[in-house]
């Protein structure tokens, strides 16, 4: 709190992105919180901004109407507001700089956070999510894999943990092996085909450096897949950052040293690339009065959706050799924990219906991005990091997988809004999942003892998360999905994207249409099992009720005016709340009302 | 003619047919005067009937004896046939070139077809103006049905009955006419219930490069306005373009001559502009390069998405103009056919909620685009594939059918049609047995006595039967004015036509079908529920009468 000095000021406009409209109201600043409350008491519209969500502050130079701060997130809210008071205005700023930056982790909002739950709860919150069931679940120990304990006090490699072993590697024989792969970590993924996929960092191989024991250790993963002779080692990078690793004493496998592998490079580009092709993106999109051309050029120059297939391409590449030919595939980049994680994620995704549901999914990430170590504090900006570190390769995950999605609309338990509000609270750091570059700096932050897990607080409001036309049966008929990547097929994003640019979404929700009659069909399914027993006390046998049904013309006026009015009304209101929303007497679509400003001025 | 000259070979065997994403198909391959039929001749199995008028255009190639020929068609499909017998195959691919480009109208196929359904609501029966005159007379008596144009001499693409306002006579009209590009004076074409405010529409004013001007015509339009009120004229050209016709005799309206009106100029593309732009999206949706930047690039250089934004823009103009600012629209572009009724016909769709049912939508194609004279068969003579020398082809219907269906996407509750209507009246436009597309405009349609021996679209369409699968199940009556957003962000590309062949939407389709289910299980839920409410209700008095008996 030290470092608020102004925590109130009125008298505060706030600016719309894409029109020239503006709202009035009170900006309040808290100590985890910048909250702006409108003045105007019908609609007051409250807008909370976690200051951890931002991601910049910049202060404008003074106009007549005040000082302009402009706010941007990484949740792509932007927000610019005008305070009349230029000292004001240097308050709220400077306060905000040091907010936004915390200097340690218990500055953080999840060391603060409490949703009145106490510590049984919290403590069954984090156990929601058990990862040794999973590797139960996907059939490890067996005959050719157990597990090991080799990186119990992560002094091998430090970061990580390491889960699963070849049984004829011995332990020693590893150490070594990591050495070669540069501090690696190893991981499976065992299909009923018996195929595994496995993980691992560059080899430290310069030009010349061999490993005999990574050449065993790639041998005996091959051999424990019976179904084929060889096993594909990916190197998600391209080829010329590969080669380029090489002077650096790293590099890849010499094909000529490793028996019966298949080597392949699927051209991800690393994380500095993928920063700036946000950047531009945002900046495209972000644009005023932006016109088709300008959009459909930006979207071209940032490169963005190119590397969404890229990573796509690799995943189904990944996802055939294990599910059509039955090899085993060993998977890297160059540290592999972002490109890797990426690339074995959404392949598990493609093979696997159980990480397709809301739970698996949960899973997924818990397994493939938090216990091996993607480096979340970095990549997402927690902590006053190098902003070289910064980059949104999670958020491609969570993209990737709703391109698929959109592909496959039965597929999935859950809907786009549900990787909207991962993407969200990976950033909020409001919850104790992400927090840390790795496994071990969780523990030593003890997160399970002082914050509370996302995954339980999702679980609870999962009704949300819906999507009302998955069917478990698609999974039984399509255990692999095969998404085409024929160009066309990815999209711009802009629920994530634009997600706090209201006027540029359709103004009803087909999803949210489809949840309220789900939802009140289950109400109905209840009402008549209620109908039910009461008309049995009658001593009326409800299974012939068909034939009793009256005919249709006595139905109609009994029905307006029943149930019928209480369903009609709940479905009406929630599309018309949206219309009213978007439509109020005040309020005109943005971007009409901009072109006929225009055109009014030029006539 | 006869059609058996052109036939040279009507009949091969052992025929492959290939289609994207489905099964190829081996057998017979007929041709008849119209139709283009290959049959496995199986049971079950699927037949192809394929009109030649859908044909845009055709390659063939040779490998050995094997001959291929290549079909595509105006609904953007295109399909293989593998033809054994390079004479058999030379023959089938001059005659189908020679029966896809056939001149004359009368012996197009709506001539020859006859429905194997009865007709139980003549479609050419269905519009008549002078009922659509008494709706707009019940609320107000400011306008009058003229006979002005009678024997279509005044203006040939106008039809023989059109609402004036009540003060302007015959013989002004034609004066204004004269005025006019092709006589098309200024008529209603929407009247606001809400605030009396009327959307017309017109040809460009001949005002010439000497600045001619017309009494009459600006007496015209100033009568659609109250005492002291100003009106909107929008005309679909930027003022550049607009300058320019007055070397070729056209023009605008200038503000000297027009005080009462403000004039905006929007920037709809031209119609060869527009043709030019289909082809070349269609091209890079048919690209199986799989590179992202290429299809992006290439999206962007087609400028379809453009020309999309830019109609649907002027349309919500116009739509503001009139609710917002309760101020009447006057909408003119060169000739007063082509993007003057895309902004008045979308206008009526954002403005009107009875133009989103299925009947208020066929009435609003009839009115705002077949009586209104849009040249429908010189605009689709030829579609994207077309590679001769194009005269007056133009996709203006297609991008008025995209931008509704934007409109739908962003208001999937407030149509009472789907998708799948914008998509039939795209295929029937461009090829079709019912005779309601062809011709050009009234005129032309009565000399062709169209209405005597063709079967009109809208007698199919609504036969109960097939107004089904039109159904927007979505759909909840919705009377507010709808705002469409313009963002680049908010407007996608129409994959349901310009993606039709080439992806499978066996997932999107049972998605679909799945929530379908959803919402009628809801309906027979209720329905469940009341009549067991009732029976309840029924044993509960009979249960107290007993009681009170006692």
């Amino acid at each position: 709190m030290e470092h608020i000095r102004t925590p109130k000021v009125e008298q505060v406009k706030l600016l719309d992105r894409f029109s020239n409209k503006s709202v009035t109201g009170t900006l309040h600043l808290t100590a985890t919180h910048l909250i702006f409350v409108e003045s105007n008491s019908t609609s007051a519209q409250e807008i909370w901004i976690l200051h951890h969500h931002i991601a910049s502050v910049e202060k404008l130079s003074l106009t007549t109407s005040g000082c302009p701060l402009l706010i941007q997130c990484r949740n792509f809210r932007l927000v610019h507001f005008v305070i009349p008071r230029e000292r004001d205005c240097h308050d709220i700023y400077s306060s905000l700089l040091r907010l936004l930056r915390p200097v340690s982790y218990d500055e953080l909002y999840a060391f603060s956070y409490n949703p009145k739950q106490n510590d049984q709860q919290r403590e069954e919150g984090w156990q929601l999510i058990d990862l040794a069931a999973e590797f139960e679940r996907m059939g490890v120990p067996c005959d050719q894999w157990q597990l090991t304990d080799v990186n119990r006090e992560y002094k091998r490699f430090p970061p990580n943990i390491c889960i699963g072993l070849v049984k004829s590697v011995v332990p020693h024989l590893l150490c070594f092996s990591n050495v070669l792969q540069g501090g690696g970590h190893l991981y499976l993924f065992v299909s009923c085909l018996q195929a595994a996929v496995c993980r691992c960092s560059q080899p430290l191989s310069g030009f010349s450096a061999r490993c005999l024991e990574d050449e065993h250790m790639l041998q005996a993963i091959s051999k424990a897949n019976h179904n084929s002779r060889y096993i594909y080692v990916m190197d998600t990078r391209p080829k010329l950052n590969a080669l380029a690793n090489r002077a650096a004493g790293k590099g890849y496998e010499n094909e000529d040293n490793y028996s019966n592998i298949r080597f392949q490079f699927v051209g991800i580009e690393n994380i500095h690339v993928m920063r700036g092709s946000l950047q531009k993106l945002l900046e495209g999109v972000g644009t005023r009065s932006l016109s088709m051309t300008d959009y459909l050029v930006g979207l071209e120059n940032s490169g963005w959706l190119r590397h969404i297939k890229a990573i796509m391409d690799a995943a189904i590449f990944l996802a055939k050799a294990v599910t059509v030919e039955g090899a085993s595939v060993l998977v890297h980049c160059s540290d592999g924990w972002d490109r890797t994680a990426q690339v074995c994620a959404l392949g598990s995704l493609l093979m696997d219906p159980y990480y397709r549901t809301i739970k698996g999914f949960m899973v997924l990430i818990e397994k493939d991005w938090i216990s091996f170590g993607h480096k979340f504090a970095d990549r997402c900006d927690q902590l006053d990091p190098d902003p070289k570190e910064v980059s949104p390769i999670f958020t491609q995950f969570l993209e990737c997988v709703w391109q698929l999605t959109e592909q496959f609309p039965q597929a999935f338990e859950f809907s786009e809004w549900f990787l909207i509000q991962i993407h969200e609270h990976v950033h909020s750091c409001q919850f104790g999942n992400f927090l840390g570059n790795s496994q071990r700096q969780r523990e030593d932050l003890q997160l399970k003892e002082r914050t509370y897990s996302l995954w339980a607080h999702l679980l609870s409001e999962n009704q949300n998360y819906l999507n009302p036309l998955f069917s478990p049966s698609f999974a039984e008929s399509h255990p692999v999905l095969e998404p085409s990547t024929q160009a066309y097929h990815f999209k711009f994003w802009r629920n994530m994207y634009n997600q706090y640019d209201r006027s540029m979404h359709p103004r009803q929700s087909i999803l949210k249409h489809v949840l309220t009659l789900q939802e009140s069909n289950r109400e109905l399914e209840g009402t008549v099992q209620a109908l039910k027993t009461k008309l049995q006390k009658f001593g009326v046998n409800t299974s012939p009720l068909k034939p009793q049904t009256p005919p249709r013309e006595e139905d109609a006026p009994a029905s307006t005016g029943g149930e019928r009015t209480v369903e009609g009304s709940s479905a009406t209101e929630n599309s018309y709340g949206e219309l009213m929303g978007s439509f109020g007497s005040k309020n005109e679509p943005g971007v009409v009302t901009l072109e006929f400003g225009v055109a009014r001025m030029t006539c | 003619m006869e059609f058996a000259e052109l036939i040279k070979t009507p009949r091969v065997d052992g025929v492959v047919l290939r289609r994207p994403f489905m099964p190829t198909v081996e057998g017979t391959l007929c041709l008849t005067g119209h139709h283009l039929i290959l049959s496995s001749r199986q049971d079950n199995t699927e037949e192809l009937w394929l009109l030649h008028a859908n044909i845009d255009s055709t390659e063939k190639r040779f490998v050995g004896s094997l001959g291929t020929i290549i079909v595509k068609c105006k609904d953007l499909r295109v399909i293989q046939l593998d033809i054994p017998g390079m004479e058999e195959c030379l023959n089938i691919a001059s005659s189908i070139e020679a029966l896809s480009t056939l001149d004359s109208v009368s012996l197009m196929y709506p001539f020859f077809y006859r429905p194997l359904f009865e007709v139980i609501e003549d479609g050419w029966q269905s519009f008549v103006p002078e009922e659509s005159f008494k709706d707009l007379e019940s609320m107000t008596d400011e306008w009058r049905l003229s006979e002005v144009n009678k024997d279509f001499s005044v203006c040939p693409s106008y039809p023989s009955l059109l609402t004036v306002p009540r003060d302007i006579d015959d013989e002004s009209l034609c004066k204004a006419a004269s005025f006019r590009h092709g006589g098309r004076f200024p008529v209603l074409s929407y009247y606001h219930k809400k605030n009396g405010m009327v959307i017309m529409r017109a040809a460009q004013p001949l005002t010439g490069t000497n600045g001619r001007r017309c009494k009459e015509d600006e007496k015209l339009i100033n009568a659609t306005l109250c005492a002291g009120k100003r009106g909107y004229i929008i005309d679909t050209r930027t003022i550049a373009v607009a300058q320019q016709a007055k070397a070729r005799g056209g023009g605008f309206e200038q503000e000297a001559n027009y005080p009462q009106w403000r004039r905006i100029h929007k920037a709809i593309e031209r119609s060869n502009v527009l043709q030019d732009s289909l082809i070349k999206l269609v091209e890079a949706c048919n690209d199986q390069s799989h590179s992202m930047d290429r299809w992006l690039s290439k999206l962007e250089a087609s400028n379809w998405q453009s020309n999309v934004k830019e109609i649907l823009t002027t349309a919500c103009l116009a739509a503001q103009c009139i609710d917002r600012e309760g101020a009447s629209v006057l909408v003119h572009g060169t000739e007063g056919t082509d993007s003057t009724l895309q902004v008045t016909s979308l206008a009526q769709i954002i403005l009107d909620p009875a133009c989103r049912t299925i009947r208020g939508f066929e009435v609003l194609i009839e009115r705002e685009w077949l009586q209104a004279g849009h040249p429908f068969q010189q605009r689709c003579a030829q579609s994207a594939y077309s590679n001769g020398k194009l005269r007056s082809e133009a996709p203006v219907f297609l991008l008025f059918l995209d931008c509704v269906w934007q409109i739908l996407r962003q208001f999937p509750c407030s149509f009472q049609f789907n998708e799948n209507l914008l998509i039939m009246l795209f295929e029937h436009a461009y090829a079709s047995q019912f005779g309601t597309f062809l011709g050009n405009c009234v005129a032309e349609r009565g000399k062709l006595q169209l209405s005597q021996k063709t079967v009109s679209l809208w007698s199919w369409v609504n036969r109960p039967q097939e107004l089904e699968r039109f159904l927007n199940p979505l759909y909840e009556p919705n009377n507010l004015v709808i705002w469409p957003s313009v963002a680049p962000q908010s407007l996608l590309l129409w994959e349901g036509v310009f993606l039709r062949w080439n992806r499978s939407t066996k997932c999107l389709d049972e998605a679909y079908q799945e929530m379908v289910h959803i919402i009628e299980y809801n309906k027979e839920l209720q329905n469940k529920v009341n009549s067991l409410r009732r029976q309840l209700a029924q044993l509960e008095t009979e249960d107290k009468m007993v009681a009170d008996l006692k």
